[in-house]
């Protein structure tokens, strides 16, 4: 194991690098996005909740690889020439958008109805009481499920590996394939993704403790 | 039109249907699995054994925060040096079973700690036992709180049994680009296909979740305790 990590340290941790840089990418676009479908959602307009009901089904019921490898396959033959690894982005920022919305609708649902009556009874625009009002509420109340939704999105970069984006799960495969210990570089593999989640994971846990 | 219409010739159906089938196999093994060992597993950790619960515990964690992908490499490379050569099937099977067991023992932990401790003191009160009051008492509500939560890790399950193409388990996934590597005009068929076939399946289920919701949850208002075990599982 330790021999892994001397002869193709360079390797592991430009994967690293990549693993992070698409997670963080993915991580912001898909809390903008997911965010708007679960306002959407949440309007009393039938339009918009039809439109992000629809959304967010259709990506949470789809599996990743098929929405990455729709963006790695189709969208390089038919529109533009994309790279892996933009597209394992895009693909992942699609797929989590789907269950932060989910989750951040939960938050704004569970802000009681009152909070809403209120502010607009006091002359705030609708628009005015979401920014104000209600969001920060439900933010603060679904911050330890988004946090698990954040290392779940860092474990499904490894969907990377499948559309060459230098990911660590593509060097991981790149590495076994060249030193032929493929068991020990996988260890080194989990260990490097366990540096990443666990620490995070226990974090999580310990704020869930505190704010419930 | 017509080259794209061929994608759907009886040959690629039953080709695409074949590969539905394993889908569907893999995911049905691997739910049952996990499901027994998720309930075992969450339950020992949850009653504090001296020792065991902490090692469970941690294990738990580990498989937890490891990709998915990587577990799969893992049975797939490392039990032959155990002396067992899986075949993709089963190495995917087993996977998916431990990679989903500690899922659902984390979720089924975090059920029975949503119950009140008043049912547990109530039901020892009672002069049932402490296993007895675990068995009849604690987990049939624990169970009835965990069923959307416990679903939708299932439904990730299904999608996620498309991971194990890269071991070359003949699944849905990997048929439909067998199927569109031979004729690349099949491509976008191919892809509409795997959608609408995932989605019907996964879709199906998350109905059939909030049927039995309803059904079984019947007194249950969507507390915090629901929320957070609800999104434990969100993966």
């Amino acid at each position: 194991m330790i021999s892994i990590f001397q002869n193709y340290g360079g390797e592991l941790l430009t994967g690293l690098g990549q693993t992070l840089l698409c997670s963080i990418i993915a991580l912001i676009f898909a809390l903008i996005i997911g965010s708007a479908f679960a306002i959407m959602e949440t309007m009393p307009n039938k339009f918009a909740r039809v439109v992000a009901r629809v959304y967010i089904e259709v990506f949470r019921n789809i599996p990743l690889l098929v929405i990455t490898m729709f963006f790695y396959v189709v969208i390089p033959m038919y529109i533009v020439k994309i790279s892996g690894f933009a597209s394992g982005t895009v693909g992942l920022t699609l797929y989590s958008s789907a269950f932060i919305a989910e989750t951040v609708r939960s938050g704004i649902q569970s802000v009681d109805p009152g909070q809403m009556e209120g502010a607009r009874s006091t002359g705030l625009s609708y628009w005015q009481s979401m920014r104000y009002i209600i969001l920060p509420q439900a933010f603060r109340y679904v911050i330890p499920p988004l946090g698990n939704q954040f290392i779940n999105l860092v474990k499904n970069s490894s969907v990377l590996a499948f559309v060459a984006g230098f990911d660590l799960m593509y060097q991981a495969n790149v590495i076994a394939s060249d030193s032929l210990q493929s068991m020990s570089t996988y260890m080194c593999v989990g260990v490097l993704y366990l540096i990443l989640t666990l620490p995070l994971s226990y974090y999580m846990r310990h704020l869930e403790k505190k704010l419930a | 039109m017509l080259t794209v219409l061929g994608a759907y010739s009886w040959v690629n159906i039953k080709f695409l249907l074949e590969g539905a089938w394993v889908t569907i196999l893999v995911s049905v093994c691997s739910i049952v699995l996990s499901y027994i060992f998720g309930v075992i597993l969450g339950v020992t950790r949850y009653v504090q054994i001296k020792y065991l619960s902490a090692i469970v515990g941690f294990v738990i964690d580990i498989i937890r925060n490891l990709p998915l992908i990587l577990i799969i490499f893992f049975t797939y490379f490392g039990l032959p040096h155990l002396g067992f050569k899986p075949d993709p099937i089963w190495a995917s099977v087993i996977a998916m079973a431990v990679f989903e067991a500690a899922m659902v023992a984390e979720i089924v932990r975090a059920g029975i700690v949503s119950i009140p401790t008043g049912q547990m003191e109530g039901a020892r009160a009672n002069g049932l036992s402490y296993w007895q009051a675990l068995w009849y008492i604690v987990l049939p509500q624990a169970i009835r709180n965990m069923i959307p939560a416990i679903v939708s890790q299932f439904i990730s399950l299904v999608k996620d049994t498309s991971l194990a193409t890269i071991i070359v388990l003949p699944d849905l996934m990997n048929h439909a680009q067998i199927i569109y590597g031979q004729n690349t005009n099949y491509t976008i068929p191919m892809f509409l296909a795997l959608a609408v076939m995932y989605f019907i399946v996964c879709y199906s289920l998350s109905l059939f979740s909030k049927y039995l919701e309803k059904r079984i949850g019947g007194g249950n208002k969507k507390g915090k305790a629901d929320e957070v075990v609800q999104d434990a599982s969100d993966a």
